[in-house]
């Protein structure tokens, strides 16, 4: 079992109907302890990912990564735009020259993508930020990999850890981006970037399972 | 909600299109990437001085574009960093091969689209330094935050930078002049109502009738503390006493004070906040050597005001007066 470009790119075209779904929802989210943008730029971003791809979907994995960080550096803005973009730049990176990925080619993905975002944001788990869902979705899908496990639980494994981790998100106070400028405030309140981060990896997982099930 | 917009995803361009008819004997507005840009850029052997960050803010910063002041500004979407690709454009249309200083604030979004653009101008031989603004004293400076918000002093700092780059400051001396300008400005913002963008269509936060916010951003945010609503005398009080205590402000400094106002607050109530911060400071025994009372950073329609003051040296005095000619600020011209 393997993830092919038609899988990456069924990804891609989930993910632009995963943000525009959820698009007042994580605007919302972001109102309580942001800038009520999140949702906005990140439905922004897909779209323009969307278009990008119907009009010219490169042919290999990489250069299909490499044009989705371009896109969304160009088009989301905020912070969201440089840690999206770095994931999906590390990605490409990680998928080289690749034509299809082993499930241990989607969990070197994941971690260099997470990686990016770490550097990028100079953030660390607990800060209450996206990291907080990807850094432990990254390290389950390790695990189940390293445990022999099937793409299915590597997938799954990554979508339960990173809801686990966005939920985590709820009691934190924020330490990095605008919502720690509310101090104790941002305590209550579950992270939009974290809740994006989550959509991103259990879309991959809706995604890659419906293909290879 | 209300406003005067064609259509939400628009609204920027469309602004935009306006300010570049409005004032084209000024600066110029390109489309795509979008940046705005002085008329005779890129001026050769002078340092270039941008900006850049969300829209909504407005005279700030494209506002601020002309001789004297900014060589261009990169709008982003409303409350939203511009991208790599704007700033990088912007900073190659300024460069007059003396290099280019870029004025960013505090905010995540901005520090890493600021910091991609420059890795990519540097990587085509541009010299670009940078100096962050973080003067607003609502937000703890600790560890456990991204930092003080930059706010107001980035106003007065693109000002007397750009009057010291037209005075043809190298690069260097521009980048410490800044720095010096970021490390004697405060502020502290306040807000009566919350503003609505126009993307997402419902304000940004809830305040009742009887309530305002203290400590507020110029994002639409809330702040750090919601009180019931104080007269002009005790918000001015509370703002000052913030912002004199941060830097400490001493008796005998002089300072450029700055009452902005958020963008839906009537001048006549800017003004009783002005008089009441005069006569705090003069019972500091703290000189207002200049001021400006107005809207120069602003929160879309969001009520409310905010104080900046900078303990301005001579150096920055004479900077400040040296002559400007932008839509948001002319004199001497």
């Amino acid at each position: 079992m393997a993830v092919d470009r038609q899988a990456v790119l069924a990804w891609l075209e989930s993910l632009h109907r995963v943000y525009a779904e959820n698009r007042d929802f994580l605007t919302e989210l972001d109102s309580a302890i942001g800038d009520a943008d999140h949702g906005i730029n990140m439905d922004r971003g897909f779209s323009a990912v969307k278009a990008a791809m119907d009009a010219d979907a490169p042919p290999g994995l990489g250069p299909v990564f490499q044009t989705v960080a371009n896109v969304l550096i160009r088009t989301v803005g905020g912070a969201a735009g440089p840690l999206y973009g770095t994931f999906f730049l590390r990605a490409a990176a990680a998928c080289g020259e690749q034509p299809e990925l082993t499930p241990a080619g989607v969990v070197a993905l994941f971690q260099a993508g997470v990686e990016g975002v770490r550097q990028r944001g100079k953030a660390e788990p607990g800060d209450k930020t996206m990291l907080d869902a990807l850094v432990p979705a990254a390290a389950a899908m390790r695990q189940e990999l390293n445990g022999n496990g099937s793409l299915e639980q590597i997938l799954q494994a990554g979508a339960a850890a990173a809801e686990a981790g966005m939920l985590s998100t709820i009691p934190m106070q924020a330490r990095k981006g605008r919502a720690s400028y509310l101090g104790p405030r941002s305590v209550g309140h579950q992270d939009p970037g974290a809740t994006s981060a989550w959509l991103l990896v259990r879309a991959a997982a809706a995604a890659w399972l419906g293909k290879t099930e | 909600m209300k406003k005067l917009i064609n259509a939400p995803e628009d609204a920027v361009r469309d602004s935009l299109a306006g300010l570049a008819l409005a004032h084209m004997d000024v600066l110029r507005v390109f489309l795509s990437p979008l940046y705005v840009v002085r008329l005779d850029a890129p001026v050769q052997g002078k340092a270039g001085v941008i900006s850049g960050g969300g829209s909504g803010h407005e005279p700030m910063h494209g506002g601020y574009v002309g001789k004297g002041m900014l060589d261009a500004a990169c709008p982003g979407q409303v409350f939203t960093s511009p991208t790599p690709d704007q700033i990088e454009a912007a900073t190659l249309a300024v460069n007059g091969g003396a290099g280019v200083l870029h004025i960013v604030k505090n905010y995540s979004g901005d520090i890493m689209n600021f910091e991609m653009a420059a890795e990519l101008c540097q990587a085509k031989g541009v010299e670009v330094r940078s100096v962050v603004v973080q003067d607003d004293v609502a937000v703890e400076n600790s560890l456990y935050t991204a930092g003080r918000r930059g706010v107001g002093t980035t106003v007065l700092a693109e000002k007397i930078c750009g009057a010291a780059a037209e005075r043809r400051y190298d690069l260097p001396r521009l980048e410490a002049l800044c720095r010096r300008v970021c490390e004697n400005g405060r502020s502290m913002g306040m807000a009566l109502a919350p503003c609505t963008v126009p993307a997402a269509g419902r304000p940004t936060f809830q305040l009742g009738e009887d309530e305002m916010e203290m400590g507020i951003g110029i994002h639409g945010e809330p702040g750090r503390e919601r009180v019931p609503v104080m007269s002009a005398r005790e918000v001015a009080e509370r703002l000052s006493e913030a912002v004199l205590a941060d830097l400490p402000f001493r008796e005998g400094d002089r300072v450029i004070a700055m009452v902005n106002g958020m963008g839906g607050t009537p001048l006549m109530e800017l003004y009783i906040v002005y008089h009441e911060l005069a006569r705090l400071l003069k019972g500091k025994g703290i000189a207002i050597a200049r001021r400006l009372v107005g809207n120069y950073i602003t929160s879309l329609e969001m009520a409310g005001c905010s104080i900046t003051l900078l303990r301005a040296d001579d150096e920055m005095i004479s900077l400040w007066d040296d002559p400007v000619m932008t839509p948001g600020l002319r004199w001497g011209v």
